[in-house]
């Protein structure tokens, strides 16, 4: 797919993103904004999925082990056919497949995820069990910066590599935020790539908004043989809408209705600055 | 019959057995020797899957395994599984409902001389509180290989309580269980005395004691602590009007509060609970601590009279 194509889309599921958090005024838009290209790639140009049989055994997996970003997950399912986009106004709402964090139910959603640190494990056993199948499918997560705090990313870090899970490659969403300040501050979990080097895993860095580079980072990891891909990337907490952007208080509240039709405009804007919608 | 065999050998025993007949994968976190997942290892060495002592990372990647159609045994030591791993297996195995079976040996104070740190008391209640699991304590040999049998067909999770030490065969090759169904060892009805796992032994024996004392008492196997067999508890009490719990387990959140649960909403009647007190373990032989913790034939018997005010 054509980059220009790639950001529309992208735009798109941003808006998605800013709607579902609006809806029930609750959610994480920072964090889901910063992994919305990654996810667009993933899901419009990389991934083998198919959004009429989600569960086909030969699927590639994706793991959101940053459950909290579950806006980006379902904005980018709607975006790509799984169900209707409409769906995103009941996102957080009583009585909605759409809970806060994902669940299996949700079509597309490959494995429960939000507690952190456990959605590298999942990927790694469906990893494993594609080896163990011989099956050809590939698994795709994505961490957190912050996330990379808790010990059991470090358990599974060292798994991956041991069992040399090749067919794995995840990404951190390095944008240095998390809740309580910059996550150097908080407690610093850099360097995060000579951490998954020492266990054993072929690091790639690159910018997390550029789509040249995120392809040729995935590519990359597909050709890499007998060891899983780790990709740094680079990203903005709230990237596309200016007011988000690098702002702390962004990672865990919704945006007013004024707000939100400031931010929705933006990207309208932008979206017309890339020559009109799809 | 009269031989003896731990139920985590039991364990190791059938997961070779079911080796040969599904395609089932068996994790542990390097305790394969203890837990007896090794013969399981040797035999299907590519179903097999160590994960080094990283008890969350193992129940989390158990749960990723899962969700591509396969059955997973994860193994390790109670404290360790329903203990440390607890939220790995609320959150990743149980909330999305994954076929991940957790053999969880080692449990209660017959570890014996590791002590404390390894002598889980709290699993029971701590396993039987999490929504879509189930939770099963079988007493010997026989219970065990029955119990898998169960596991193995049923969808979804399934803790399966094991112990250290030999026990005696209650049961023979014939037995069979069923998820939810309770299992009646002795008739009476002037008590029933309701007992998990190894205590059944004690609890057979105390039995006997009983009846050469002139009292009658029922005696219950509830080695499916989750869900429990209502319908032989209500009846239980209805026609012995008194219930002796017995488990090697805090009395805190195990089998003695699941029976309470349901006496007291549909036929409440006077209750001794039989296990821990609310206390740590410690080293000691096996023998020793069940003597210092009450869990004996004799003790039994003593808590049964009291309650019987005989």
């Amino acid at each position: 797919m054509d980059n220009k194509q790639l950001m529309l889309h992208a735009a798109n599921i941003r808006k998605n993103i800013l709607t579902a958090v609006h809806a029930p005024k609750s959610g994480h838009p920072g964090g889901s904004l910063s992994v919305c290209d990654l996810l667009t790639l993933l899901y419009f140009e990389v991934m083998n999925v198919d959004p009429k049989n989600p569960t086909s055994s030969s699927r590639d997996r994706f793991v959101l082990s940053k459950g909290h970003a579950a806006p980006a997950l379902y904005s980018t399912l709607a975006e790509r056919g799984f169900f209707p986009t409409d769906d995103l106004c009941n996102f957080r709402k009583f009585g909605s497949i759409l809970q806060g964090h994902p669940v299996m139910y949700v079509p597309g959603v490959d494995v429960a995820t939000g507690s952190l640190g456990q959605g590298i494990s999942a990927a790694n056993g469906m990893a494993i069990a594609g080896k163990l199948d011989k099956s050809d499918y590939r698994v795709y997560t994505v961490l957190g910066d912050g996330e990379c705090q808790e010990g059991q990313v470090w358990e599974a870090a060292m798994f991956a590599g041991h069992y040399k899970l090749d067919n794995l490659c995840a990404f951190v969403d390095h944008n240095h935020l998390q809740i309580d300040g910059k996550v150097e501050d908080v407690m610093n979990p850099t360097p995060i790539d000579e951490k998954f080097k020492a266990f054993g895993w072929n690091v790639l860095t690159c910018d997390g908004h550029d789509f040249d580079q995120l392809r040729k980072a995935v590519n990359s990891a597909k050709s890499y043989i007998g060891k899983p891909t780790v990709v740094i990337l680079n990203t903005v907490k709230g990237k596309g809408v200016s007011f988000m952007e690098n702002q702390v208080n962004w990672h865990g509240s919704a945006p007013n209705d004024e707000q939100y039709k400031q931010a929705i405009d933006e990207i309208e804007q932008y979206i017309k600055t890339l020559g009109g919608a799809l | 019959m009269s031989n003896k065999m731990a139920t985590r050998e039991a364990y190791g025993k059938k997961l070779a057995m079911l080796g040969e007949t599904t395609d089932i994968i068996v994790m542990d976190a390097d305790l394969s020797g203890s837990t007896k997942t090794g013969e399981f290892a040797k035999k299907f060495p590519g179903r097999f899957i160590n994960t080094g002592i990283a008890e969350g990372n193992m129940m989390s990647t158990a749960a990723g395994i899962a969700t591509t159609g396969k059955t997973v045994f994860a193994s390790s030591f109670a404290m360790f599984a329903a203990g440390r791993a607890f939220e790995q297996i609320r959150n990743s195995i149980c909330y999305p409902k994954l076929n991940v079976k957790i053999g969880a040996t080692h449990a209660g104070i017959s570890v014996g001389e590791d002590g404390a740190t390894h002598q889980s008391i709290e699993d029971i209640a701590l396993m039987r509180s999490v929504p879509n699991m189930v939770v099963l304590s079988p007493v010997d040999q026989y219970e065990t290989y029955a119990v898998l049998d169960a596991a193995v067909k049923y969808d979804g999770p399934v803790y399966i309580r094991l112990a250290r030490l030999p026990i005696e065969n209650i049961y023979d090759e014939n037995y069979t269980f069923e998820i939810g169904k309770s299992h009646t060892l002795a008739d009476g009805n002037d008590v029933t005395i309701i007992a998990t796992g190894i205590m059944v032994g004690a609890a057979l024996q105390a039995v006997n004691m009983l009846k050469e004392q002139g009292i009658n008492a029922r005696l219950i196997n509830m080695a499916s602590i989750k869900p429990i067999d209502k319908d032989a508890i209500i009846k239980a009490a209805k026609e012995t009007k008194a219930i002796v719990t017995v488990e090697e387990h805090s009395i805190i959140g195990g089998l003695g509060s699941a029976v309470c649960e349901v006496l007291c909403e549909c036929e409440p009647v006077k209750v001794k609970r039989i296990g821990v007190e609310d206390r740590f373990g410690q080293s000691g032989k096996p023998e020793l601590l069940f003597e210092e913790y009450g869990l004996t034939a004799e003790n039994i018997v003593k808590q049964t009279k009291i309650l019987l005010n005989k």
